[in-house]
């Protein structure tokens, strides 16, 4: 069972608030001891996740927590925006593919980068992306 | 606004990323450097990111076209310093950073340049002596 023992949200209204969206999230990082290669690719998975934020939905908002699941803890970040959303999330998860002019890395990148990933997206309502980094994953 | 200095030592151009970079940061750094080699007609460009803590896919992409750019303009652009887990990273995301040329640290990255500098220099001797 998933418990959830913080949690944290940003607005996200401009491309400036990136900077204290990785800060952030790296103060948690920190807190649970996860280590640097970790807390790098978590980061890195944020920022590409709040990039399509602005760039498809304008503003949004990231929620931070910190989880834990038996003996294993970890940072779990809600990136919900109310965009236009996602016509089909298949070819939006394929390496290389953009409606912007992207490298397409984005999504699919981001997955690699983390444990668990999981994107919900109805047209013209908007999109919820969680991503989830445990600690030792 | 913030803005990323752009040394200028001898026929390279120097520049230490010291701040956490935003995307619209990023874009002027590569108009000002691209600017700047054509201004100065200089022959490189290092760039030192061994204090940036991550390189997403926009960043890498911006790192590509700077090298790019700077190739058109005839200079070699050389990034220097990164972290071991940005390359972790950037390799798992699936930026591979081809047509960057990268370097351990400042010093090597200096060597790399003037290494390049040097070939290139030979290779307008060779045409001229041997015109065909």
């Amino acid at each position: 069972m998933l418990i959830t023992l913080n949690k944290d949200s940003i607005a996200i209204t401009r491309e400036q608030d990136v900077v204290p969206l990785r800060n952030r999230v790296k103060e948690v990082a920190v807190k649970i001891g996860m280590g640097v290669v970790n807390q790098t690719k978590l980061i890195t998975a944020a920022s590409e996740l709040v990039r399509n934020m602005l760039r498809y939905a304008g503003t949004g908002n990231v929620l931070i927590e910190v989880v834990s699941r038996g003996r294993d803890t970890g940072v779990r970040l809600t990136f919900s925006d109310k965009g236009p959303g996602i016509v089909d999330i298949g070819l939006a998860m394929q390496d290389g593919y953009s409606t912007g002019k992207s490298l397409g890395l984005g999504l699919p990148g981001t997955k690699r980068l983390v444990n668990e990933f999981s994107i919900q997206s109805t047209v013209g309502q908007g999109t919820t992306v969680t991503i989830l980094k445990w600690k030792n994953g | 606004m913030d803005k990323i200095p752009i040394l200028r030592m001898g026929p390279f151009l120097l520049v230490t990323i010291q701040v956490d970079l935003y995307d619209r940061l990023a874009l002027n750094l590569e108009t000002d450097l691209v600017n700047m080699v054509h201004k100065t007609g200089a022959r490189g460009v290092l760039i030192d990111i061994s204090a940036v803590s991550i390189v997403d896919s926009f960043m890498g992409r911006i790192l590509g076209n700077i090298a790019s750019m700077t190739r058109v303009l005839d200079a070699e652009t050389v990034v220097v310093g990164m972290q071991p887990a940005v390359a972790i990273t950037l390799i798992e995301l699936g930026l591979s950073l081809s047509g960057v040329y990268t370097a351990l640290d400042v010093e090597r990255g200096m060597a790399l340049l003037q290494t390049k500098l040097g070939s290139d220099d030979e290779l307008i001797d060779d045409d001229a002596d041997n015109p065909e």
